[in-house]
């Protein structure tokens, strides 16, 4: 683990505590798992605490593991263009969360896409809208329970 | 006025002034594909400005979750379909990653990569001064960028015998390796580039009309820029020094001497001085690491992840059980996730896989920095001029195969 991530590890940890579920690293890469009440709250510190400095977020985005009580989870990616060091945090939920979009305006359409492919709903986040599939839309796409080809499809020909 | 699902079409506002609803686009010259802005307009200033993309949605994430990690990188060359090859390696390099495969990547394959890499930088670059100038009124650079991108394209159709969709990268290292008469013209390229370079800023840098439309439009500044989460030229535009290729090296780029130029205004001249140095740039790395291309396989030789070579697949037994193992149930990878990222040529361009350990992505999500960046174009556009929205589109530099995935 980079010097400074080892830091940024141990700042979250002193300042979440028991919110902190699990730190886990793999290919060198570092994944913090929150609880989801603190997630608006950890983005924050993580971008403006001088030590952890993730100035820019790369991604926001989910994935669905349908048979868990909890199904979705949120993945938020961010970078500090200071010290060069990446970090991914992780947090699980049911279809709410509060939204990042306040702490870095990038979060505003990558949320908007989560919510349109997944049906996360932000919480507080300023024009939650569907911005890949038609408005009227129904179902979302990226559900493991979303067939493949749409619920209307007949099947390919031939 | 007839009241549409956004409102009255036209209304009047509070000091008098008429506004009105204009839909640019899907279908408009100026926006670099299907990609629909809202503007809400008083007399000509933009007041509103609502980009709507997803036109070209075709659901790349989620075929991605349902083929085999090596059938996927077709699928790769059709997101940023000016720069296949960057995707591709992209790609490549976070599924190696995944595998933890990254040290047996043969060292030629690695240069290769490099020098294709580039090469498609200098391609997009092209493409992107070509339109950019032609949506402000130039048509002659047009056509002189697409002369010099032909010759770059003439490059990956030896060596993977498709010019746009090129799925050369392969999960390993590359398809094969390059044709007899590929280095020559990839020297002819470097030679004459920096001449072609010097045409097209003769033609355009200093010419009054260009520079009406773009300096001081579209400006951005660095907290803005940063909080937007722009990457690339785009950042770098506004003056933040960021460049993976120098803080985070991947392939070979820490053996090779570039320089990545940084812009200060964060205007859409700068951007456009920025870009068309980078080329420059990339002919020079392009220039050392031919010096330093290597002989040898182009193919990590891991029976769990790569075909076997087509000669032994048809005389051995054993290498044709394996070619048809692996065609037919792909190869599985560690559970784990990972996020692989290079410097694309309009920014980060990152592979974002979670495996469950079969041999298809659980979820693969694809970090586009065109989609990113298009979001600022709001925050540069309004208050301004409908021309500047065309100025705008054009100095972000995006890719609608990118953005909608």
């Amino acid at each position: 683990m980079q010097e400074s991530l080892q830091i940024v590890v141990q700042r979250v940890q002193e300042k979440f505590g028991e919110a902190v579920l699990g730190v886990t690293e793999f290919r060198d890469e570092v994944t913090v798992r929150v609880k989801r009440e603190v997630w608006r709250e950890l983005h924050e510190f993580l971008k403006l605490d001088p030590d952890c400095n993730f100035n820019l977020c790369v991604d926001v985005t989910a994935a669905d593991y349908p048979l868990r009580d909890q199904r979705f989870d949120i993945v938020c990616h961010m970078l500090s263009l200071n010290k060069a060091h990446r970090l991914r945090t992780k947090a699980a939920t049911d279809e709410r969360i509060a939204s990042l979009a306040p702490v870095w305006r990038t979060a505003n359409w990558e949320e908007r896409e989560t919510y349109d492919l997944f049906g996360v709903v932000f919480e507080g986040h300023p024009d939650l809208r569907r911005i890949m599939m038609p408005e009227d839309w129904e179902g979302y796409p990226l559900r493991k329970d979303y067939p493949l080809e749409g619920y209307d499809s007949q099947g390919l020909p031939g | 006025m007839q009241e549409t699902k956004f409102g009255a079409a036209t209304e009047e506002n509070k000091s008098g002034a008429k506004r009105m609803r204009l839909n640019m686009g899907p279908q408009h010259p100026s926006t670099h594909g299907v990609l629909q802005i809202i503007l809400d307009l008083e007399g000509e200033t933009v007041v509103r400005c609502d980009p709507v993309p997803g036109y070209l949605h075709r659901g790349s994430e989620k075929l991605a979750e349902n083929k085999y990690f090596q059938q996927i990188i077709p699928l790769t060359d059709r997101l940023d379909y000016l720069s296949p090859f960057n995707n591709n390696l992209a790609y490549v390099m976070a599924v190696e990653k995944l595998l933890g495969i990254e040290d047996k990547i043969p060292d030629r394959a690695v240069w290769l990569r490099l020098i294709l890499s580039e090469l498609q930088r200098i391609a997009s670059h092209l493409i992107w001064f070509g339109t950019h100038v032609m949506d402000i009124g130039a048509i002659t650079a047009f056509l002189y960028a697409m002369r010099e991108r032909e010759l770059i394209l003439d490059i990956f159709e030896m060596c993977s015998g498709a010019r746009l969709t090129v799925s050369y990268a392969r999960i390993g290292g590359l398809m094969g390796d390059t044709p007899p008469g590929f280095e020559e013209k990839v020297l002819d390229f470097v030679k004459i580039f920096p001449e072609r370079h010097a045409q097209y800023m003769k033609l355009v840098t200093k010419n009054p009309i260009f520079m009406d439309r773009t300096v001081d439009v579209g400006v951005v500044t660095a907290e803005d820029a940063i909080d937007m989460g722009f990457t690339g030229p785009c950042l770098r535009g506004s003056g933040v020094n960021y460049d993976i290729r120098k803080r985070e090296p991947y392939l070979t780029y820490d053996q090779l001497d570039f320089d990545v130029p940084v812009g200060t205004k964060g205007d859409a001249y700068d951007r456009y001085l920025l870009r068309m140095e980078e080329m420059l740039q990339s002919c020079r790395i392009v220039e050392q690491a031919m010096k330093k291309l290597p002989k040898g396989p182009v193919k990590a030789d891991d029976p769990k992840v790569t075909l076997p070579a087509k000669e032994l697949a048809m005389s051995q037994a054993e290498a044709m059980q394996r070619h048809f193992y692996q065609v037919i149930h792909g190869f599985p990878t560690p559970v784990g996730e990972c996020y692989g990222k290079i410097e694309a040529s309009k920014g980060e361009l990152g592979f974002y896989i979670i495996s469950d350990g079969s041999s298809h992505p659980y979820r693969l999500k694809i970090r586009a920095p065109s989609f990113v960046n298009l979001q600022s174009l709001p925050l540069m556009t309004e208050g301004r001029m409908v021309s500047d929205v065309v100025t705008c589109i054009g100095t972000l530099d995006i890719v609608l195969g990118e953005i909608d995935r």
